[in-house]
């Protein structure tokens, strides 16, 4: 492993997560899937004491240290780094904000690609995760299966016969599986039918929730499924409860609302969407909010065909990347929020405008 | 409209669907609203909260409860009040030591109290590694109380465990 507190490179490329490709990558952003482990010979995070969350992080890192084909992961250490350089990991999905908020010896490993990392001292001693574009769970799920295997080869887990896995919190005691599918779904929400399509899914065991600013007027569509319960299910159960059952659904119900929006009045979506791109490549200041709701127009836009020199890839990375940490990162240096607004508007200019001919800028 | 966790204006009005008891609105200030959005899928202490008082109902008087919040774990010394709070566990000993008192809970939560799914190959037996839990915490609190010649003998019982385990591990290991 390479130890790193380094990781201005990253600002400037995206995760392999981000790339839009993937089975249904069109309504399906990314899949992912971690696991809660802990090790056995210490008490769970919250009744840690200091040194042992130090003895923890020592004894996985040396751990993992001694796995042969980790020599490219990156390690990097939570504790000593700045708010700034925690809030760019959160936004680009490698940590949790638990982890990024906690105090005391933590840490993160992550991949190359950002497939995979594993968090050290979160709820639990080990979050694992693995991301993959698209709906793609089955091979989401093989990775994490061997990443674990692997892990387990060199810590000894907490584990109980009858309970499976010992984690912190009950609700993910067995398995420790959380499989979780981000889903872009603006047709469903302009029609008016995401409360009812969900309402629908609450007999069936998994959550659905909003993500970045559900409620307000502002959002951009996107949507969690994840399974509820993690104990009395086989892993490869749970993951096709969510990637099999659920989630099909789901996206067939959106594909009709699509083809709703394009019957009812094809014009005036066409319409809507270039305006939302007219703004975004123009604007000379514009709020993190306000990008999210057009970037959603655009993905949409872009998806339907109504909008065809964007790649889905540009957008899914804009609406990372023109979050606060984001854009401080590639700028080099903090900047408040009315600075944030211009140079976020600067950078969407620089990505998308170049996509329109000189005839629809002017 | 205040936040309904703090003294700030609610500028975030969210509606859970997922609520077991249908739509539940929430009116936020933007901090707590972030935090609200950016949890994981499911709240855990309000769901343990919710499958308590369901257990409440199931039969338990107030009196059996709250002689259940007075057990601790001789381990790492949680409370099953303190748990109930929080929601979380103190050490993997707990599920051991208030087993019978998450069975209820479990089966609330997932309908199920028996782990089918992928077993570690080289499990540690369940409690094999509470004591090395129980003298850690020990030794803190010898430590504390400024007796460091008992924090010292634990100190050396801690390592001569310690060592014996992993001799034990490397054992294992050329054997496989």
């Amino acid at each position: 492993m390479i130890r790193d507190s380094d990781f201005d490179d990253l600002a400037h490329k995206s995760g392999e997560w981000l790339r839009g490709t993937g089975p249904e990558s069109d309504i399906v952003i990314s899949s992912r899937i971690r696991l809660a482990r802990n090790l056995a010979d210490f008490p769970f995070i919250r009744r840690c004491s200091d040194e042992d969350r130090i003895s923890i992080e020592r004894t996985i890192r040396a751990k993992m240290d001694s796995i042969d084909d980790w020599r490219d992961v990156r390690y990097i250490d939570l504790e000593q780094l700045s708010e700034i350089d925690r809030q760019f990991l959160v936004e680009r999905q490698l940590i949790s904000r638990e982890i990024a908020d906690a105090e005391g010896s933590r840490a993160v490993a992550i991949d190359p690609s950002e497939q995979y990392s594993v968090m050290i001292n979160e709820e639990d001693h080990l979050r694992i995760q693995v991301m993959h574009s698209g709906l793609d769970l089955k091979s989401a799920w093989q990775s994490i299966d061997e990443l674990d295997d692997k892990l387990e080869g060199a810590i000894l887990y907490a584990f109980h016969p009858q309970f499976g896995y010992l984690t912190a919190c009950p609700t993910n005691v067995g398995t420790g599986l959380r499989v979780s599918v981000m889903l872009h779904l603006p047709a469903l929400v302009i029609t008016r039918q995401i409360d009812k399509v969900f309402r629908s899914m609450q007999r069936i065991n998994v959550t659905v929730r909003g993500l970045y600013g559900e409620g307000s007027q502002y959002t951009g569509d996107f949507y969690q499924v994840s399974n509820q319960i993690t104990l009395g299910h086989r892993e490869q159960d749970l993951v096709s409860l969510v990637g099999d059952d659920v989630v099909p659904r789901i996206i067939e119900y959106e594909r009709k609302a699509r083809d709703f929006l394009v019957k009812q009045g094809k014009q005036d979506l066409h319409d809507d969407v270039s305006r939302a791109l007219g703004i975004l490549s123009t604007a000379k200041k514009i709020s993190s909010e306000e990008t999210m709701h057009y970037l959603s127009k655009v993905r949409m836009g872009v998806n339907l065909g109504l909008i065809d020199d964007v790649p889905v890839g540009t957008i899914n990375k804009l609406f990372i990347h023109t979050q606060p940490a984001h854009l401080q990162k590639l700028q080099g240096r903090l900047l408040g929020s009315s600075d944030r607004n211009v140079e976020r508007a600067t950078y969407l200019q620089c990505h998308l405008s170049g996509k329109l001919s000189d005839g629809e800028l002017n | 409209m205040k936040c309904q966790y703090c003294e700030k204006p609610a500028t975030f009005h969210i509606t859970e669907l997922t609520e077991p008891d249908g739509p539940q609105v929430m009116h936020l200030c933007e901090e707590h609203a972030r935090g609200f959005l950016q949890k994981e899928a499911t709240t855990p202490a309000a769901s343990i909260a919710g499958a308590l008082a369901k257990q409440l109902n199931l039969g338990q008087t107030k009196q059996e409860l709250a002689e259940l919040d007075q057990k601790e774990c001789p381990v790492c010394g949680i409370s099953f009040f303190e748990f109930r709070n929080t929601g979380r566990l103190g050490c993997p000993f707990d599920y051991t030591h208030f087993a019978e008192d998450l069975i209820p809970l479990l089966t609330n939560i997932h309908d199920s109290v028996e782990h089918c799914g992928k077993r570690p190959r080289r499990a540690a037996a369940a409690d094999s590694h509470a004591e090395l839990i129980q003298l850690r915490r020990e030794m803190e609190e010898a430590v504390e109380r400024e007796d460091y010649e008992r924090a010292s003998e634990i100190r050396d019982e801690l390592r001569r465990i310690e060592e014996a385990g992993s001799t034990e591990q490397h054992a294992t290991e050329e054997e496989e």
